[in-house]
């Protein structure tokens, strides 16, 4: 887990990935990203940083960053688990993968456990409808979910 | 009168949806059967309301540009699919447009029950207001029914339904935000249209507000999901105005219920002088609406015009004339009838004591030109002297001068629509953003879309950067050097040959500009020599100067960081000439423009309130003109200039002056060198005030005669660029008279036979003497809403812009602007410089906004410190400091910022606790004796509380307030 940074020591490394980005077009976007890669989440302190680094407004930044459901505002757990809940996996079932899943980490969505293993999220269309119901697991795939699928995943975010 | 039946409705405002486009190519299409022509551009619901079709709508307001998300306003258009939204599509030629279809009923009913669904019960009775447009639109629609039931995520539940604000916590639920001391929010009511947010970028430009999350979870939120009042709302009102819903609503709305009848008015704090729609229930201002005809506002507003209205019915008010023997006695209430009559008997007997000279009186700056008028007129035909002075001599008197002496007029030359076509603005002493913040938001505008600007200002004001804004220059010089930077850019306009010579050939005398050329030419005007002494780097000199000579229309706005110093009307001239050599004088989009500080400063100094003019700015010397008010007043006037106000106060410490009638001004507060004035006061034996409240000058006062606020009387005031506007009365005077009629039974009680009925009246007798107000009176007035002077029969609407064909005084005169360092000097003793100025939330002497809930922003003035400084005295954030200089001492709690540079403090004069003028020195203009509050050299140091003299006076203050208990009685 990624202790949180002091507040000074993040606005000192968010302007310095400011300083390094603003010359982009649109470097919002880009720096938003790099920060989240430095710290592992937008720690909140950064964003008027940002927003002052960029002539912009402290709600124009916080508008970006809470319409994004990948930028976090605080550290996820050592492994993300995202589960799909979009129209073909739902018809598929995946509203009882969810409940599974759920009960056996012990966590809702947007949780992390308490031992910091897993963070589950909810996810809208992993593009993969034909394996449906599907999942996501730092970043790889993982198609038809069942029972089984499930528990192998479920062992090793706990492992 | 009866003001119920003079203004007995709402004035509603027609709202297009989309703003006007500005395109000349016509378009005809038809709407509804009807044929509407309209500039290309137009929406088709704009075109349609034109016509008098009014298409529903929810997202659309036409302040702001379209934004098509509330699909309420639906058209069908022939020969197209689909149902497009007429906020977001243009007309065509020969389009057919319906608005209303059995199908687009349904579409709209269909949409507003889904709305509805997310909105607690949403249309009827229980929610909010009940007026909303949102209601009216579920009206318009023909919305009967919910089938979706109304227990959304984000509502509130309840028994019998949900209702806004309170109720059970459902899972997205927000609860109401009340931090802003005058507006409500409540999130359960808004429907994510946007207009609050897109208000808050587009009209003011501030970008406080964004919608938080995506799709069913997007809420408005202010800041980073802050409080209002902790976020970066400056709590103009635009998003309250703009929301179609109840979920931003004023407080008074929510508490005393919609207002019932409206009068259009003018706001009385700042230059700006934004039109406002008074709406009132019962005799009391229920709230204050920018109104869009206005010319100078365009239905915008800042916090002040918007809310600070509470001072007028603050307890503090004294709605009894009152008297008293000695200062040091408590007050006595009295009748008006006896308060004149004392006032008048004290007047003859000075006079008669001590000569015909000793008496004089001060006009205000706040009251309407009517009031202003008739005070110099009762100076001078009824005291017989010219002993009247106003305000404006501690604030822009050189503007008056400056421009005066090179253009041959003393004010603005622009409206402030020309900040529209304007390329390049440049800012010089002054902070828009605090002091003129509508204007500021119009200049912001026009920067978003991609004007340049130059600051030159010792402090980084929010001018210099904020969201979307930053300047192109920012020239930090050093208090009291704007002579020396201001040549030093003429000094680079004329070396590199940036200068416009066929404009000035034409336009100016070429003698007197290859003088002023070869002056400025001069190497210790080189930007290199002047950074050494303003610390101002050559290269920003240079590049400014290039970038103002040469970036297309140039537009110079200045305020009080440029006329109050030892050399503000050498300032002024140096403004002047800069536009002048440049050619950006008289057409839209450039000029020299000063920002005036008080609502009607620039009527006053126009109502011939100084000691040496007649109204319109005609020297008193000058025998035609005394001609026309003596035969008209039927007495000699005195032809010698009176007394300024400093020679006032001089004046009695001499003890030949002994009595002053003092109309709507705090001179103890607002002048310099406090103590000074204070023992001139002191020293006389009638001083009358006029005012609202016992202010800090009436503690030396004899006489008090309760005044009346800006919504108690008719009238016009004057705004910064020249327009003048009316004032209407919308209840009764609290004190039993407007401000012109206390005037007027002072004047009948020395003997004058005014008979004046109605201010329009007034106004008649200065268009009939004024040359350069020949056309005004308030039938014109009432009929095309504002006219900025001069209006006479050369420009009957009058006159926008000044110095279109040549220059008023004919060429316009360059004038050598050598630089001389103030008196004003640090030294060991007195290492650092301070300079003052204002805060947002603020007005002036805060006698008004201090007794209004602004103070939630502004408790108390701070002494704004560079970090350096504040390290080597030992300063923390938040201590209390002891401000000394030559003149005095104060103390006040210290601010540790870098807006200002090392050797620089800050600090504002908005509560009477701080005393900043005690620490001003009695330095002033060489020209206009305006004094020099920019500059003052001082000395910080860490300190345990407030001053002996903070105390003293805080004693005598609380002394001479006091009002006899048995006369207090009803």
């Amino acid at each position: 887990m990624t202790m949180q940074a002091a507040s000074t020591e993040i606005a000192s490394r968010t302007a310095a990935i400011i300083d390094e980005m603003k010359g982009l077009e649109g470097p919002l976007l880009p720096i938003l990203h790099s920060l989240q890669e430095e710290f592992g989440y937008l720690p909140k302190d950064s964003l008027p940083v940002i927003a002052d680094g960029l002539n912009l407004s402290r709600a124009e930044v916080h508008g970006v960053v809470s319409f994004y459901h990948d930028f976090r505002a605080k550290p996820a757990g050592r492994h993300v688990l995202k589960l799909c809940q979009a129209e073909a996996c739902q018809s598929m079932g995946s509203d009882a993968v969810a409940a599974k899943v759920k009960q056996l980490l012990g966590i809702d969505f947007h949780e992390t456990t308490r031992d910091g293993s897993v963070t589950l999220e909810p996810v809208y269309c992993l593009g993969l409808c034909a394996c449906s119901p599907s999942a996501m697991l730092d970043g790889e795939v993982i198609g038809r979910l069942d029972d089984e699928k499930i528990e192998e995943i479920v062992a090793e975010v706990r492992s | 009168m009866n003001i119920k039946a003079d203004f007995p409705t709402l004035i509603q405002e027609i709202d297009y949806g989309t703003p006007e486009s500005k395109a000349t190519k016509q378009v005809t299409l038809t709407v509804d059967g009807q044929s509407i022509t309209v500039p290309e551009g137009t929406s088709i619901m704009r075109a349609a309301m034109e016509g008098g079709v009014e298409i529903p709508k929810l997202c659309a307001t036409d302040m702001l540009d379209s934004f098509g998300s509330c699909r309420v306003c639906l058209v069908e258009i022939e020969g197209r699919g689909g149902t497009p939204a007429s906020c977001t599509t243009p007309v065509g030629d020969g389009m057919v447009v319906r608005t209303q279809s059995d199908r687009l009923d349904a579409i709209r009913r269909g949409v507003m029950e889904l709305y509805v669904s997310d909105h607690p019960t949403g249309w009827n009775e229980k929610a909010g207001t009940g007026a909303s447009e949102f209601d009216a639109v579920a009206k318009s629609v023909g919305l009967t029914e919910n089938r979706y039931g109304v227990e959304g995520r984000n509502h509130v539940k309840e028994e019998g339904g949900v209702a806004p604000g309170h109720g059970s916590l459902a899972v997205d639920y927000i609860a109401r935000d009340e931090s802003n001391p005058y507006f409500t929010y409540d999130p359960a009511q808004c429907i994510v249209c946007s207009r609050c947010v897109r208000a808050c970028e587009e009209v003011q430009g501030t970008f406080a507000l964004t919608i938080e999350g995506r799709g069913f979870e997007s809420r408005m939120v202010a800041g980073m999901h802050e409080d209002f009042i902790a976020s970066e709302c400056v709590s103009c009102g635009a998003c309250v105005q703009a929301c179609p819903t109840d979920a931003l609503r004023e407080k008074t709305v929510l508490e005393k219920g919609m207002p019932e009848r409206s009068a259009v008015t003018t706001c009385a704090y700042c230059g700006v002088g934004c039109s406002f729609k008074a709406e009132v229930k019962d005799d009391e201002v229920i709230r204050m609406m920018p109104y869009k005809d206005g010319k100078a506002n365009h239905g915008h507003s800042c916090v002040k015009g918007r809310f600070a209205y509470g001072y007028a019915t603050h307890k503090d008010r004294i709605l009894s004339p009152m008297i008293r023997e000695k200062i040091t006695d408590p007050w006595r209430e009295v009748s008006w009838e006896e308060a004149i009559a004392h006032t008048a008997k004290e007047f003859r007997r000075i006079q008669y004591q001590y000569g015909r000279t000793a008496i004089g009186g001060i006009t205000s700056s706040r009251c309407t030109n009517e009031e202003t008028y008739l005070v110099q007129k009762l100076v001078r035909q009824g005291f017989r002297n010219n002993n009247v002075d106003t305000c404006a001599r501690v604030c822009h008197s050189p503007t008056g001068y400056g421009l005066g002496q090179t253009y041959g007029t003393s004010a603005g030359t622009q409206d402030f629509d020309s900040v529209e076509f304007t390329d390049v603005a440049v800012i010089i002493g002054a902070n828009p953003a605090s002091a003129h913040p509508v204007f500021a938001s119009r200049l912001k505008k026009r920067l978003r879309q991609g004007a340049k600007l130059i600051v030159i200002d010792p402090r980084r004001t929010e001018m210099v950067k904020s969201a979307h804004i930053e300047a192109d220059y920012h020239l930090p010089l050093k208090p009291g050097t704007n002579v020396a930077v201001l040549t030093a850019l003429a000094h680079v306009i004329v070396i590199e040959g940036l200068y416009n010579e066929a404009f000035v050939r034409e336009r100016c005398d070429w003698a007197e500009f290859q003088d002023w050329a070869s002056f400025v030419a001069l190497p210790e005007n080189s930007p290199e020599t002047v950074g050494k002494l303003s610390g101002v780097d050559p290269e920003a000199i240079r590049g400014a100067a290039r970038l103002y000579a040469k970036g297309g229309n140039g537009a110079i706005y200045y305020g009080l960081g440029v006329t109050e110093h030892s050399q503000g009307s050498t300032t002024v001239m140096a403004i002047a000439n800069l536009a002048m050599a440049t050619g950006n004088i008289g057409r839209p989009g450039v000029g020299v423009n000063p920002l005036r500080g008080q609502n009607n400063v620039q009527g006053s100094c126009d109502m011939g309130s100084f000691p040496h003019e007649l109204p319109g700015y005609r020297h008193i010397s000058g025998e035609a003109v005394r001609d026309i008010y003596e035969s008209l007043w039927g007495v000699k006037l005195d032809d010698e200039p009176g007394l300024r106000i400093p020679n006032m106060l001089d004046a009695a410490v001499d003890g030949s002056f002994k009595g002053i009638y003092i109309q709507g001004e705090d001179i103890l507060q607002s002048d310099p060198d406090t103590k000074h004035v204070a023992g001139g006061l002191a020293a006389m034996e009638c001083v009358v005030v006029h005012d609202l409240f016992l202010n800090e000058t009436a503690n030396y006062a004899h006489v008090f005669l309760p005044g009346s606020t800006f919504l108690e009387k008719d009238g016009t005031f004057t705004n910064a660029e020249r327009r003048i506007n009316m004032v209407r009365k919308v209840i009764e005077p609290k004190a039993r008279y407007a401000d012109w009629e206390a005037t007027q039974e002072l004047a009948r009680a020395i003997g004058l036979d005014w008979n004046y009925t109605h201010p329009s009246e007034i106004m008649d007798e200065i268009a009939k003497t004024t040359p350069s107000f020949a056309g005004v009176s308030f039938e014109l007035l009432d009929r095309v809403g504002s006219v900025q002077w001069p209006c006479n029969e050369k420009a009957p609407l009058g006159t926008p812009i000044m110095h279109v064909d040549g220059f008023v005084r004919g060429k316009g005169k360059f004038i050598r602007t050598e630089y001389v360092a103030t008196d004003e000097r640090t030294g060991p003793r007195y290492p650092l410089l301070l300079t003052t100025g204002r805060i947002l939330s603020q007005y002036n002497v805060g006698a008004q906004t201090r007794r209004t809930e602004n103070v939630a922003w502004h408790a108390e003035d701070r002494l704004e410190i560079h970090p350096h400084d504040a390290e080597v005295r030992g300063v923390r954030d938040g201590d209390w400091v002891r401000l000394a200089s030559r003149s005095g001492e104060t103390t006040l709690r210290a601010l540790i910022t870098d807006r200002v540079s090392p050797g620089v403090v800050y600090t504002t004069f908005h509560h009477p606790d701080t005393q900043a003028n005690v620490i001003t020195t009695d330095f002033s203009d060489w020209a206009t004796n305006c004094p020099e509050y920019k500059v003052t050299a001082v000395q910080v140091a860490p300190s345990n509380g407030p001053t002996d003299w903070q105390k003293d006076y805080n004693e005598q203050a609380r002394q001479s307030r006091r009002i006899a208990p048995l006369a207090a009685a009803e």
